[in-house]
């Protein structure tokens, strides 16, 4: 399992659109990533449970990645994350 | 039901009674606030949103029916593609960004595990398990603590909605009007208006949105009128009747009496020749019958107004004024803030110069974050870049978020009140600065002309030697104007002292434009003087090489340009 922690820097946290992109990228992985904030997680590959979780500016936020691709998935997700969010 | 509201600001209609009985013809007037001008006459339809009834039905089949399920999920992501694209070309990827979230919301493990759950433990009908699922997620949003999370339960109803009515067999709703209306509503939902057909819609009034809603948005690029904020009853007092939407006055006239109806219709008229009129000038090179080309730019003060620039065929923007960003915010906009507002903007004139100025807050614009001391003269007090350069973290955080933007267009600065070459070389060592910091952190930023305003007297005198140091003059005529004649603008008792077209200002003018041209730099006018279109030909024969105003002034001035042959201009006035 991989762990990737980082503290969001976009104004607006993770909104709808940011949410969705980070979807599309982690339905390119089989392996389980989750995002959790405050103890509340939610699965990556699911908008409204992402979203839900209200994440804002300047929260830090930690991924899990556990499975098959889980390197692969941390290197494309990491640096979608630092690019976009 | 999908209402994506926002604030609503709105000069709630009172039916102001206006009740004229006339041939039995009760007229009826209803105040809204404008989104878009223009007069549409025609007959009015409410759009009411379909209230779905869905029942609870036993089912023995689950698989079957969650086979059902994920043909209408289907059909359902296939409808809202469609409104992707449709939105794409209508309103633009950022605004139809919202129908690809609808389909991944769709797609959701969540919403469609909940669908399945209730379905098999129940063994009762899919429609009715979506509106459970709907109803409950959206509950989840509605109780966030975040306006923009609390407003994404619409989106949920939205889409949930959406499959019950594909479940249930209804087509996709809309419009079934045989001639063009006028579309009354409580609120649209950008999916609701997307789905219309436009050619049947002449108006668009609202009782809720607000005008930054994405009515309001699609209205100002079909470019009709448009109202939002209007509370009219939504029923058969006004259903089916005649109506008149007045877009710049705000108002809907429910069966207009004789005289309002010629009257508007005469409006309408007129208002339609002058566009025809306009709109063969579109698409036109700004160059006069002697081949004297010109720069016509646009002047904006909020990347809104970007529509208005677009549809009045602006080759570029001569004045974007930056602040909006600190008027409209209650601290210091952030760097993040900005680079979006100047992003978006650089993105959007796709390539065409935009020319940002700096912060201009003083005199008459005032930010109480800033803090300022009370003056006795603001107009000559503490403003522009002399806030500028006496706190110089305000300006970087600018400057670095004006450079980055550089990256996604053609962006230019110009900086305000200049009244010395020391103070152009003050602002280049923070820009020098500013680049390298930018340099270090491996930010990209583009090529970025800069320039100043010329709006005081002492810019003009020293016109000669800004020259040398900047790559473009845009003069400023309402302040220069002001401080040339020494007349407060804002006094209108001085009005008959008050000479736009003072002698003193036009020779500035034509000494600001050679000094430019000497240095080998271009110069225009961006203050409210170049849009009069009495001095156009004057601004041809000084050889001014570009004008900024107002959108809706493009056009007009345009059309002075291509008439005017300069040389014979020139002779005439005996100028050489």
């Amino acid at each position: 399992m991989r762990e990737f922690r980082y503290t969001i820097t976009d104004p607006e946290g993770i909104h709808a659109r940011p949410a969705g992109e980070l979807v599309k990228v982690a339905k390119g992985f089989s392996c389980n990533i989750q995002l959790s904030k405050d103890g509340k997680s939610g699965d990556c590959k699911r908008i409204l449970g992402l979203m839900s979780l209200a994440v804002k500016k300047d929260q830090e936020v930690v991924l899990t990645f556990d499975g098959e691709d889980e390197d692969a998935a941390y290197e494309a997700v990491s640096a979608f994350m630092q690019e976009q969010m | 039901m999908a209402k994506i509201r926002q604030a609503v600001v709105s000069l709630k209609g009172e039916p102001f009674a206006c009740r004229t009985k006339k041939k039995g013809v009760t007229m009826q007037a209803y105040q809204g606030k404008s989104v878009f001008g223009g007069i549409a006459i025609g007959r009015i339809s409410v759009y009411k949103k379909d209230e779905q009834q869905v029942k609870r039905e036993k089912i023995t089949d689950a698989d079957a029916e969650m086979k059902r399920y994920e043909e209408a999920k289907e059909e359902a992501i296939r409808q809202l593609q469609g409104l992707y694209n449709k939105a794409v070309k209508e309103v633009g990827e950022a605004n139809a960004a919202i129908f690809e979230i609808h389909q991944m919301m769709l797609d959701d493990g969540d919403y469609n595990e909940s669908v399945d759950n209730i379905v098999r433990t129940q063994q009762v009908n899919a429609e009715y398990a979506v509106a459970v699922t709907g109803d409950n997620f959206s509950k989840m949003f509605a109780a966030m603590d975040d306006d923009y999370m609390r407003a994404r339960s619409a989106d949920i109803k939205d889409i949930s909605e959406r499959l019950i009515k594909v479940l249930s067999g209804d087509g996709a709703g809309g419009l079934n009007a045989g001639e063009p209306v006028i579309i009354v509503a409580d609120d649209l939902a950008p999916s609701e208006t997307v789905q219309m057909d436009k050619d049947m819609v002449l108006s668009f009034v609202t009782v809720h949105g607000s005008t930054n809603s994405h009515t309001a948005i699609l209205a100002r690029s079909m470019g009709i009128p448009a109202l939002v904020g209007c509370s009219l009853p939504l029923d058969d007092s006004v259903d089916g009747k005649m109506g008149i939407v007045d877009g710049s006055g705000g108002k809907i006239y429910v069966e207009p009496d004789e005289d309002t109806l010629a009257d508007m219709k005469l409006r309408q008229q007129q208002e339609q020749e002058k566009k025809e009129l306009l709109q063969q000038l579109k698409g036109k090179d700004n160059v006069t019958l002697d081949g004297q080309k010109l720069m016509l730019y646009a002047n904006i003060g909020n990347p809104k107004d970007l529509a208005g620039v677009l549809q009045n065929d602006a080759g570029g923007i001569g004045l974007f004024r930056s602040e909006f960003l600190y008027l409209e915010s209650e601290d210091y906009p952030t760097e993040e803030e900005q680079f979006t507002a100047y992003k978006t903007v650089a993105e959007t004139m796709a390539g065409k110069r935009v020319v940002i100025r700096t912060l201009d807050i003083g005199a008459d614009k005032k930010c109480d974050y800033f803090h300022m001391e009370p003056e006795e003269n603001p107009a000559m007090g503490c403003r522009a870049i002399r806030i500028c350069l006496t706190r110089p973290e305000i300006f970087r955080t600018q400057l670095r978020a004006l450079f980055r933007a550089s990256a996604y267009g053609k962006i230019a600065i110009m900086y305000p009140m200049i009244t010395s070459v020391s103070e152009v070389l003050r602002i280049r060592e923070i820009v020098e600065e500013v680049k390298a910091e930018l340099t270090e952190n491996g930010i990209a930023y583009g090529e970025v002309e800069q320039g100043v305003m010329i709006e005081t007297p002492a810019a003009v005198m020293v016109s000669e030697e800004l020259a040398r140091e900047v790559d473009f003059f845009s003069i400023g005529t309402n302040d220069l104007t002001q401080y040339t004649l020494a007349i407060d603008r804002q006094n209108t008792k001085l009005d008959e002292f008050y000479d736009s077209h003072h002698p003193a200002v036009l020779r500035m003018i034509q000494m600001v434009v050679d000094n430019a041209h000497k240095a080998g730099i271009w110069a225009g006018i961006c203050g409210e003087l170049g849009a009069d279109t009495t001095l156009t030909k004057d601004f041809l024969a000084m050889g001014v090489d570009e004008l900024s105003v107002s959108p809706g002034s493009i056009l007009p001035v345009r059309k002075i340009v291509l008439e005017t042959d300069v040389a014979a201009y020139k002779a005439e006035k005996k100028i050489c």
